[in-house]
């Protein structure tokens, strides 16, 4: 497979092909219009996480909306828009990052060691209803996950965002990142065990677990 | 426990992210399926990784500024 096959949004448009823009496209704007204004507050989130930068996360998301107008007559089903304009908005950082000589694609090879929450705070011994890993996990703060996030290498970053908060699958992130399938899934692995430290150092640090710090290239 | 259920089990753990993501090949989600039915340390880390993807599609979003609101309201017109 052609992992550098390009989406269908970064085709030219055929011959003739044209943004919507006459009368008979007045309902196209309308769905447009509706859709992006449904969808800006995630967007907007989720450009930040991308960025961690506010100015960029705007520019990233009015890039997107202007790039998903003029493709819009390429979009078969509408059901799709939502996957559809998020993949844009992927493949528009991944394609600023290499611009701007930050490439996600980097590779981030490093041994790193695994690290899991739950093997820190399992009790396999206690009764059901007590379940502290997951206690945890509920405790923790939308603030508390992002901080974590943003502190991921860009990297690791360009696969756990795709996977884990937008529902991307490996095949889709590897043809977003130009990289093999079995590059996605080893540096997930990595990326979700330093998230898990990272989230881990963010729980000890708001004092919601009592323990050691998680160390960067410790196998803990 | 038994030495076969315990390699069993590093097996899952090795295993159990990209099962949780649908990414594996039928053969060993089966076999992996079957485990977690019987065991419940698995079965416990299968769950809690489980909860941590549900938290992690379920973050909030971000208000966006009104400059942005502002922006894409003029590129909306002009379309
Ligand atoms: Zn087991």
């Amino acid at each position: 497979m052609d992992q550098r096959a390009t989406t269908s949004w970064q085709r030219a448009p055929p011959a003739g092909g044209r943004p919507p823009c006459s009368a008979e496209d007045a309902v196209l704007r309308t769905f447009f219009c509706a859709a992006v204004e449904a969808l800006t507050d995630r967007l907007y989130g989720t450009a930040l996480r991308f960025t961690r930068n506010p100015a960029a996360a705007e520019d990233l998301v009015a890039e997107t909306v202007a790039k998903a107008w003029m493709h819009l007559p390429q979009l078969e089903d509408r059901v799709c828009f939502e996957k559809w304009i998020f993949r844009i908005l992927a493949n528009t950082f991944f394609s600023q990052c290499r611009h701007a000589r930050e490439d996600p694609v980097d590779p981030c090879d490093g041994d790193d060691a695994g690290f899991s929450i739950f093997d820190r705070l399992h009790q396999p011994f206690l009764l059901w209803w007590g379940n502290p890993e997951q206690e945890l996990i509920h405790k923790l703060l939308c603030e508390d996950i992002d901080h974590a996030l943003a502190a991921l290498p860009d990297c690791y970053r360009a696969v756990v965002i795709p996977v884990d908060l937008l529902g991307y699958s490996y095949a889709e992130v590897a043809e977003m990142l130009a990289v093999p399938v079995g590059t996605v899934r080893s540096r997930l692995n990595r990326a979700r065990a330093q998230l898990q430290r990272a989230l881990w150092n963010q729980a000890l640090a708001a004092g919601l677990v009592h323990g050691t710090p998680a160390k960067e290239d410790a196998h803990d | 426990m038994t030495e076969p259920d315990r390699i069993r089990c590093e097996e899952v753990v090795a295993h159990l992210l990209e099962f949780l993501d649908g990414e594996i090949d039928i053969g060993r989600r089966e076999r992996i399926e079957q485990h977690l039915a019987e065991c419940r340390g698995c079965y416990s880390r299968a769950e809690f990784e489980r909860v941590l993807r549900q938290r992690l599609r379920t973050l909030d979003d971000a208000s966006p500024p009104d400059s942005l609101r502002r922006r894409l309201k003029s590129l909306l017109d002009a379309f």
